[in-house]
């Protein structure tokens, strides 16, 4: 079932989506690379899956060039393009089997009998689902839905797969475990893959890189860990990850935190407005006595404690009346160095470790 | 938790095993109640209005000169005549049917795929001559089809035709008139079926390589057939009844059962011989109900394979 085609490249050039006066997209420009497992990531109304149906072929663009493996397919109709794509609702047809679903690409495409057959087979093995093939699609569960609109999805080895949401309707463990599930059959298969998610987490897990998306424009494509470690804006520190914002100003060259300067190893993207230290609530240390140098100290009283299982949230209200947030595992010898509600607490952020972003792109 | 409390806990769930069973039951039986006493009224209108007739329709059938007898049916199945009659009732009812799929269908279609506001405009033209009264609506096909009609003036002032056709008083007319009535009642239930079609089924048909045309007859059109289905049946079973319409256009060429039920009830007070007709009617008509359930149950089957 390994895909037998040579994976494509995809171009987004200067895409835009208009509807009357609203900017969908504004101007994107996005390359993949053949092969690669992109997400777009943003909240909802950011254009994300308007970019996604663009791609599919669903909706025109009001002008740019979308480009597969070098051509122009921008104004080609979806049923040629030649993707597979899931859908948020799996869209599996609900009067037909399992079979008949995973194989109406290759009868579309006019493929004999007995090939139908063996690929059918091969794409509900390579799901796990060969028992389900029988079934009517009332008879499955969210979680074999998802995979039946998977195996559909590559059954006709596609040049592109793009999945829009395709986990949000699973419950939390299942949704862990078909994103591992996505991930290996993206290995295997090694084809160029354009996932739509909103959440961040989803994106981290799964990605060789996120496209960060919202009102409409690219702020930013990396690689999952530089995308938490550097984020660009304001928006994406908020966005990926837990963290606290707290606003720094330029004081003759350096950042400061009021009246406290900054310590920083990393270099401040440029931007424009004011600028926001992120902190992390897992990268802070606790300190006991004098902060060593390049530690950044925060020093405060504890708010209150949360217990979530395998780490626990301290808020803490810094003397400027901000908050912090202390994440923790739960070992016994963690939990017993800590400081208890209403007590005093000094807090390090290693200058390696701090971030200060601007508000906006420039 | 202390052990104590756990304890406390425990007792008092071991000590009274069935705590507040007897009153939790007897509000369920009170809310049963409640809710028959709500659907007393409805009851006993279908009751009164629907069921009593029918039954008192059944038992007229079976009395013949005051006492039981199955006369009636005898005649029915003695007489040609009779048989004809419900022949060319069932003919008429299923051609215009079949041409009220045909015409309504592609309209449905159009309307679930514009967009609400649109739709809801263009059903205003299919709901317009829905409220307008019927015997206004028959008679003004009688004033364009006749012999000296606008219709016959139209095309003889073309010289598409030298003489004019015979359009009404005949099953052509009757044909006609049926089909423009019975239209809405295909095409509202069909149009709300399509519009509950999620459109995502097709952009999953077109994304897997099928062209609109195969998209629309692999996967919208299987998916439409209940609602379609709905909408035909209830256009046939009204046909099966309809009298005012092929009475007036049909100008006694064509005789239904429904005129036939006239005949025997208003002119020769035949009561049992109208009750009967009605009876075989009603049980043809379950017939069909019941024969294109096992069609479709059979669809159903075959759709699993």
């Amino acid at each position: 079932m390994a895909s037998n085609r040579a994976s494509v490249s995809i171009a987004f050039r200067s895409i835009s989506k208009h509807y009357g006066t609203f900017k969908a997209l504004d101007r994107i420009e996005l390359e993949i690379e053949a092969g690669e497992f992109l997400t777009l990531l943003g909240p909802s109304g950011s254009g994300k899956t308007t970019l996604l149906m663009l791609l599919a072929g669903f909706a025109r663009p009001s002008s740019g060039v979308i480009e597969v493996a070098g051509s122009d397919i921008t104004r080609m109709p979806p049923h040629r393009r030649d993707f597979g794509v899931v859908f948020q609702n799996y869209a599996l047809f609900p009067h037909m089997s399992v079979t008949e679903n995973v194989g109406y690409p290759l009868r579309m495409r006019r493929c004999p009998r007995e090939e139908i057959d063996r690929r059918v087979a091969d794409a509900l093995e390579l799901v796990q689902l060969g028992h389900l093939a029988e079934r009517r699609i009332d008879q499955l569960s969210g979680g074999q839905r998802q995979r039946i609109a998977l195996a559909r999805a590559v059954v006709f080895s596609p040049r592109v797969l793009l999945m829009d949401e395709p986990l949000s309707a699973l419950d939390k463990k299942l949704r862990e475990q078909m994103q591992i599930e996505i991930r290996h059959l993206h290995e295997r298969l090694g084809i160029t893959t354009i996932y739509v998610t909103h959440d961040q987490r989803e994106a981290l897990t799964m990605s060789d890189r996120v496209a960060v998306i919202d009102g409409g424009r690219l702020i930013q494509l990396e690689e999952p860990a530089s995308l938490y470690a550097h984020p660009a804006t304001r928006f994406v520190a908020d966005f990926i990850g837990e963290s606290t914002l707290l606003p720094v100003a330029r004081q003759a060259g350096r950042f400061a935190y009021g009246e406290q300067p900054v310590s920083i190893a990393n270099p401040v993207p440029p931007g424009a407005g004011e600028h926001w230290l992120v902190v992390r609530p897992e990268r802070l240390v606790l300190l006991d006595g004098a902060a060593p140098d390049g530690i950044n100290r925060f020093t405060g009283t504890v708010e209150d404690v949360v217990f979530q299982g395998e780490t626990l949230l301290a808020r803490v209200r810094l003397a400027t009346g901000d908050m912090l947030s202390l994440r923790r595992d739960t070992r016994r010898e963690v939990m017993a160095g800590l400081p208890r509600t209403g007590e005093p607490i000094s807090l390090g952020l290693a200058a390696e470790e701090t971030v200060i972003v601007p508000e906006r792109a420039p | 938790m202390s052990a104590t409390g756990i304890e406390s806990l425990a007792a008092r769930r071991a000590g009274r095993p069935d705590a507040n069973a007897p009153e939790l039951a007897a509000d369920e039986r009170r809310e049963r109640l409640h809710l028959f006493g709500l659907s007393l009224p409805a009851l006993l209108v279908i009751g009164i209005v629907a069921f009593l007739p029918t039954a008192w329709l059944f038992w007229l059938s079976f009395i013949d000169e005051g006492s039981f007898s199955l006369a009636h049916y005898e005649r029915m199945v003695r007489e040609a005549s009779y048989l004809r009659i419900f022949w060319s009732t069932f003919e008429i009812s299923a051609v215009v049917t079949v041409i009220a799929i045909l015409l309504g269908y592609p309209l449905a279609y159009l309307l679930s795929q514009l967009s609400e506001r649109a739709a809801s405009l263009l059903l205003i033209l299919v709901l317009v001559p829905f409220w307008t009264s019927l015997l206004v609506r028959t008679y003004a096909w009688l004033v364009l089809l006749q012999r000296r009609g606008v219709i016959n003036d139209w095309l003889q002032g073309l010289g598409l035709v030298d003489a004019p056709l015979r359009l009404v008083h005949n099953y052509t007319g009757t044909l006609i008139g049926m089909t423009h009535i019975m239209l809405p009642f295909l095409i509202l239930p069909t149009y709300a079926a399509l519009r509950t079609i999620d459109r995502d089924y097709l952009k999953a048909a077109a994304s897997l390589g099928a062209s609109p045309l195969r998209a629309f007859w692999t996967v919208f059109f299987p998916l439409s057939l209940p609602g379609l289905m709905a909408g035909a049946l209830l256009v046939f079973v009204l046909c099966l009844g309809f009298y005012v319409t092929p009475a007036l256009l049909g100008g006694g060429r064509v005789l239904l059962v429904s005129m036939k039920i006239q005949q025997n009830a208003g002119m020769y007070f035949e009561w049992g011989a109208a009750s009967a007709m009605g009876v075989i009617l009603l049980v043809a008509t379950l017939g069909i109900f019941w024969g294109l359930g096992r069609l479709v149950s059979l669809d159903r089957v075959m759709g699993e394979r």
